[in-house]
């Protein structure tokens, strides 16, 4: 197990040091003259001097790359144009939005998806079966942002249960304003688990061993709990860290459909306001999330495969 | 002459390829339902000019923010401009981008899943290696995280979705290279001398055609939400022009003065996307049953 553990997070190293050198390249070479890219056509040529010189721009590229890479280890990421702020301010404040939003829809979504791939799985081909298809085929095809402006538009607007904006203050407060968001995601989320679920169900229970079970006796609860979704668990988990990552992208479109002051609002915000140091450091923050996603997904393994535990 | 007549048997017990089309199309109306209504979007967008009612970009002070009408069956936007009339115009850059960018993905990801799976070695290596990477990226955040550094604009969203699809359709054609690379007819080829650029050619990309198609299909559905999705955070289809994604983003930010242009817009992605869905998982079952089991 420890060695299971020790060469996974070996793997996320040169993950994270790939990621952050596209990002250098994507950030750099990419889209012309940085300086000019932040200060906007109309400004003059010592304003931009003066940015290249206080960015480090006119160091050689490896200089850069290396001063980048440093910045990156030691938090460092500078200081937003716009807002006049250090950004790591900026992500300390924007980033519990996202994350917290995450996690409940996560929950909601886990709790309605599998629950309804059982039930769909028990009753193949029947009336709860079809539901479920129809069901997913809809939360596979309607745009999170179209459910989510549909939501506000009907219990914000018009109903007036939930507020129209924003994140909300104190612990009761933001989950009041995290309902709508997070049903959004939600919507999409179980909709992925519930037909995941079905599959893997419907293949585990045409198992030997589930054969063997009902011959000796058990239960039928027992059956499919203990012996069925037991061993479901593991398609599952990956299922579940793949939709935590659609959730995560996910939410950057949402937030902006609720006005949250979420990382996604941050990062979009700062694409539309040329912000460079914002643009680059939501763009780490993300990929860190992602690396970070796919590592406890590794360790979940863990938890729910034993045979991890004993190879090692 | 007792092995010829086996061998003949279990040609013939092969179902063509065509019965297997009819049978997907005979036990599921849903797929045909969702083919036509496919078609109808695609007339659709390219007779848009003579069936939008009025110009989409033509604005009007004095009728802003209608509900739906006689006259406007969609109402109009904060412009005064026919909402009608900017989905039917929108719907050729969602669909456009929506089919453009997969197939450069495809090209580009099977070129590069070939040669890892083909040459193996230092470039599998290579490849594979970033493949991993990236596939562990949504789509949607990579095409963010692209289009910050590109911009919007038409071609740059088509490559910057293409570029999302890229490591998926990899990872597939390497896999598939690799099963059929020891295959007697690859050793013959071979054997008799065949060029290698020649060999992939015409037997290699031959034979793995079938599951990347199918890719091709399910991925146009995922290309169009994407392209909505970017649309909608301002990074797509750039105002005055229209797609489907930033009549949302506009009906949005006139939330108080009509609902409408988010509706309709949200209704025609998520009915194209259903039936493209649909459409895609029977082109799958069709051409690569191992996968769909």
């Amino acid at each position: 197990m420890a060695r299971y553990l020790a060469s996974r997070l070996l793997d996320a190293v040169p993950t994270i040091f790939l990621v952050l050198t596209m990002v250098f390249v994507a950030m750099r070479i990419l889209p012309g003259d940085p300086a000019l890219a932040a200060l906007g056509d109309n400004a003059l040529p010592e304003q931009l001097a003066t940015f290249r010189e206080a960015m480090g721009l006119n160091e050689p590229l490896w200089k850069q790359y290396l001063h980048f890479l440093w910045s990156v280890v030691t938090l460092d990421f500078g200081k937003s144009l716009i807002q006049n702020r250090p950004v790591i301010d900026l992500i300390w404040y924007h980033l519990p939005f996202t994350i917290e939003l995450t996690i409940v829809a996560t929950l909601i979504g886990v709790l309605v998806g599998i629950p309804l791939g059982v039930l769909a799985a028990t009753n193949r081909n029947k009336l709860p079966d079809s539901s479920v298809r129809l069901y997913s085929l809809i939360g596979y095809a309607i745009p999170d942002f179209y459910l989510g402006a549909l939501l506000l538009i009907v219990f914000s607007l018009n109903l007036g249960w939930f507020p129209i904006n924003g994140g909300g203050t104190d612990f009761w407060d933001r989950m009041h304003h995290i309902v709508l968001p997070a049903l959004t995601l939600a919507f999409l989320k179980s909709a992925f688990m519930g037909k995941l679920t079905r599959t893997s169900l419907l293949e585990v229970l045409g198992r030997d061993y589930i054969r063997t079970a009902r011959a000796k006796g058990a239960r039928e609860p027992q059956v499919l709990y203990r012996h069925g979704l037991r061993n479901a668990l593991l398609p599952l988990t990956t299922g579940l860290g793949i939709s935590l990552l659609a959730t995560l992208s996910g939410s950057v479109a949402v937030e902006l459909v609720f006005n949250r002051p979420g990382m996604g609002a941050l990062l979009i915000g700062a694409i539309n306001e040329r912000d460079y140091a914002v643009i680059q450091s939501g763009v780490i923050v993300f990929a860190l999330c992602v690396v970070v996603v796919n590592l406890m997904i590794d360790l979940a393994y863990i938890i729910v495969d034993p045979r991890v535990r004993v190879q090692g | 002459m007792s092995d010829t007549a086996v061998l003949d048997d279990q040609v013939s017990a092969e179902p063509s390829r065509w019965t297997i089309v009819r049978a997907v199309l005979l036990s599921r109306p849903s797929v045909l339902i969702a083919f036509v209504v496919v078609i109808a979007f695609v007339l659709v967008a390219v007779l848009a000019p003579w069936i939008a009612p009025y110009d989409p970009l033509s604005q009007s002070i004095t009728r802003i923010n209608r509900p739906p009408s006689m006259q406007n069956w969609l109402g109009t936007d904060q412009f005064g401009r026919d909402v009608l009339s900017r989905m039917i115009y929108g719907s050729r850059n969602s669909l456009i981008i929506g089919v453009l960018s997969p197939l450069l993905a495809a090209i580009a990801g099977t070129t590069l899943g070939v040669i890892a799976g083909y040459f193996g070695g230092l470039p599998d290596r290579i490849i594979s290696r970033v493949v991993d990477m990236l596939i562990a990226f949504p789509e949607l955040l990579l095409a963010i995280i692209i289009s910050a550094a590109l911009g919007g604009g038409f071609w740059n969203i088509v490559l910057v979705l293409a570029a999302a699809f890229v490591p998926g359709f990899a990872r597939v054609a390497r896999a598939q290279t690799l099963s059929v690379k020891h295959e007697p007819f690859i050793e013959a080829a071979v054997a008799i001398g065949l060029r290698t650029p020649k060999l992939i050619m015409r037997h290699v990309i031959p034979n793995i055609a079938a599951p990347i198609v199918a890719l091709i299909t399910l991925w146009t559905a995922s290309a169009i939400r994407l392209e909505a999705s970017l649309s909608f955070l301002g990074l797509g289809t750039q105002a005055p022009n229209a797609s489907w994604g930033n009549i949302i983003r506009d009906g949005l930010n006139n939330l108080f003065g009509s609902p409408w242009p988010i509706v309709g817009a949200g209704m025609a992605i998520t009915i194209v996307v259903l039936s493209l869905n649909l459409l895609g998982d029977a082109v799958r079952d069709v051409l690569d049953p191992d996968t769909a089991q």
